[in-house]
């Protein structure tokens, strides 16, 4: 199976935060035959140990599993259900959507008042998120109440599509292409030792980073992302975040993270010498579990390699398959000549893998 | 009832927005095939059956329900690729945000509409509803590709397959108004069981969205002594009047008011009691929004009666009707159809 095909799998599972198992146990189905060690942390967290030669550094590479959604949080007299938002969902793409609740997956829609009934103040106004309700067809209470429960994770329910010029809709691109790229890293050999972490609780403040550092307790970091993309026309320059297509974007800086300037030149030069084309992310918003990973220990070494998504956070996230492509390509080259970190660390004897790098091309210069 | 639900799904599925009916117009007339003597697509693409009366002087009941649905057009085509769009009909600009489409160019294209990501947008806009002319349709192509593909003035319609809940409910675009032409079907098979004096001419309309424009032809081109009109009414919801909508599953909705023929809608709520068949009433004080108001005027004025099916959430992609309901409608019209006696 493609790294593509499988990624296509991963965004049918369901894994809200907090309720990641159908997300933890595809993936430990998938990679552990590949790991001398995994287990699975008190949060959720699925820790999976991949032995280098002996000659790198500890390299933690992130990716969550869980995917924003919502909560049943009352069941009404009339059958239909309240709900909250887990994670960031804008409350607009919530009408008219499709969504399964809970264990038994009971299917349900997000409805709205009808244009014809809404007053004036209604129909210019911005959806109220305080009005919806998801209705599972129950005509009361006690119908409602025997599919589902007050705390039940409801999912969007949406199956994922190829179309356009290589591009991939789905549900949860963000970050099943960090999972699915993460599955695939771990399938080869590297001179370092790598904890592949597939964390838990990203969308709800970057939790499962924080237990999952502090076990593995990195030298060195890699976060595995999608992250948002507005190129649409209209959109004023300065939003424009990433450029759906134009290869992985690396993070400088957003709302959680400087990210190492030694770790992202090496990021920089690998792609270059390598070819693979990459952008950088141009809006410092957002949070990346890279923030919570920088501060365990003694301090981490952190870079940020992401797949920018198209209406993220909805159900109809849209990649371009070639950035899928190359964060995958981009990370495995990284971790082929990531260097040894110093008690200062640093990188040891600063050029050596750009040295390494240098002789490998023949002698070519780069920039 | 499973019968029903597999016909409303498959309903659903067709694609048919208000103007470029042609889309589905032969999927329609097979389905009437089926009952019905003969069949023919006007030439604004209404889909008329006709099951022939038993009398040697039959009168004519004309039974209509729209088969059109709610949509877009592309408007422009964006040098990136993108389309913008106007509505085709009622659309809600707030009910469509990050919703899958169809876009009907030189082949079927699957889009998204997209939004702006919640992260980039401005604490100040978020109470803002989001304006049409303010999204676009994403291909997925570039600008070159999705002029060579795509048309201003190529239709789009939403994509939602229909949803199976509790209760036999069904949940999807454009059950307004399939669950109509559904209701069509459940009457030409419950009168194959009934026999009837009456030609009976079943009418799937098109361009009912934008203004009742199927019906005009409809009832211009057949010379009824009765016409019903099958469409959908509000379903109640928590936040909304309570006399302007009615519960699914309590049974089809029998309008009351001045359109419509007072003789005929008293006869066939004390057909529903008699027959032991679940009804509510619909009280309607003007032109109902519906093809009545058309038939109420056509040529000498037909006699007419709406029956409604209940949906909640009308003009989203989540339209929601009970089937049982569905089947009580057209029991009840096909009985009146039948019991229908000469003066």
């Amino acid at each position: 199976m493609s790294a593509l095909d499988n990624l296509k799998k991963l965004t049918a599972l369901d894994g809200v935060s907090g309720d990641e198992k159908p997300v933890r146990d595809y993936i430990l189905s998938q990679v552990k035959d590949y790991v001398d060690d995994y287990w699975i942390d008190n949060l959720g967290n699925l820790i999976t140990y991949k032995k280098g030669s002996g000659n790198g550094p500890r390299v933690m590479l992130d990716a969550h599993m869980d995917e924003v959604g919502m909560m049943v949080t009352q069941i009404n007299s009339d059958g239909l259900l309240k709900f909250q938002i887990v994670g960031g969902i804008e409350d607009r793409v919530l009408v008219g959507k499709r969504v399964r609740i809970g264990e038994n997956k009971i299917p349900g829609v997000i409805g709205l008042k009808p244009i014809h009934l809404q007053d004036s103040t209604e129909r210019t106004g911005a959806v109220n998120k305080k009005k919806l309700t998801i209705d599972i067809g129950a005509k009361d209470k006690e119908q409602a109440e025997a599919k589902v429960e007050v705390g039940d994770t409801v999912a969007f329910a949406y199956d994922p599509v190829d179309f356009g010029d290589n591009k991939l809709m789905a549900k949860a691109l963000d970050d099943r292409v960090g999972c699915a790229a993460l599955i695939e890293i771990l399938k080869d050999n590297y001179d370092c030792d790598i904890y592949g972490c597939f964390t838990v609780q990203e969308e709800i403040g970057l939790k499962g980073a924080k237990t999952a550092s502090f076990q593995v307790n990195p030298d060195i970091a890699i976060v595995l992302e999608g992250t948002t993309c507005y190129d649409l026309p209209g959109a004023e320059e300065q939003s424009m975040s990433t450029r759906c297509g134009q290869g992985p974007a690396l993070t400088i800086m957003d709302r959680s993270v400087i990210v190492d300037s030694e770790l992202l030149k090496l990021i920089e030069d690998v792609a270059k010498i390598k070819a693979i084309p990459y952008q950088y992310k141009q809006t410092v918003s957002g949070g990346t579990n890279a923030g919570r990973i920088q501060v365990n220990g003694t301090g981490v070494k952190v870079a940020v390699i992401a797949v920018p998504c198209r209406y993220i956070h909805t159900p109809v996230s849209v990649m371009d398959k070639s950035d899928f492509e190359n964060m995958l390509k981009l990370a495995k080259e990284v971790l082929k000549v990531i260097p040894q970190v110093d008690s200062s660390g640093r990188f040891k004897n600063h050029g050596e893998p750009h040295i390494n790098l240098y002789r490998e091309e023949g002698g070519k210069k780069y920039v | 009832m499973n019968e029903c639900r597999d016909l409303l799904k498959k309903l659903g599925s067709m694609k048919a927005v208000a103007g470029r009916e042609n889309m589905a117009a032969e999927k329609i007339a097979d389905l009437f095939r089926e009952y019905c003597d003969e069949v023919k697509i006007d030439r604004f693409f209404n889909v008329i059956g006709l099951k022939k009366g038993q009398s040697k002087n039959p009168g004519n009941v004309l039974v209509t329900a729209h088969y059109d649905e709610i949509g877009l057009i592309v408007t422009g085509i964006e040098d990136s690729g993108f389309l913008r769009f106007a509505a085709v009909g009622g659309v809600d600009p707030k009910a469509i945000a990050a919703m899958e489409v169809t876009v009907h160019g030189k082949e079927e294209l699957f889009g998204v509409i997209g939004t702006k990501p919640p992260h980039l947008i401005p604490p100040e806009d978020k109470s803002k509803a989001v304006k049409m002319e303010d999204m676009l349709i994403d291909i997925g192509y570039d600008g070159e590709k999705a002029r060579e593909l795509v048309s201003i003035g190529d239709m789009v319609s939403f994509k939602n397959p229909p949803q199976e809940l509790l209760n036999n409910r069904v949940a999807g675009k454009s059950m307004d108004n399939r669950s109509g032409v559904a209701t069509l079907i459940e009457i030409l098979k419950e009168l194959k069981k009934l026999k009837h004096d009456d030609n009976v001419y079943v009418v799937a309309t098109v361009q009912e969205e934008l203004g009742l424009i199927g019906a005009f032809c409809a009832t211009y081109n057949i010379k009824a002594d009765l016409g019903i009109v099958i469409d959908v009414c509000h379903g109640d919801m928590p936040d909304a009047p309570s006399d302007e909508t009615f519960p699914l599953g309590k049974g089809v909705a029998v309008a009351v008011g001045p359109i419509l023929s007072r003789k005929d809608t008293k006869a066939i709520i004390k057909l529903a009691k008699s027959e032991n068949i679940p009804y509510q009433i619909d009280p309607e004080t003007a032109d109902t929004g519906t093809e009545a108001a058309v038939h109420s005027v056509a040529r000498e004025g037909i006699p007419v009666v709406l029956l409604s099916i209940p949906s909640k959430y009308m003009h989203t992609t989540v339209e929601m009707v009970q089937i049982d309901d569905i089947i009580s409608a057209g029991r009840l019209a096909a009985r009146y159809i039948a019991g229908r006696v000469k003066e």
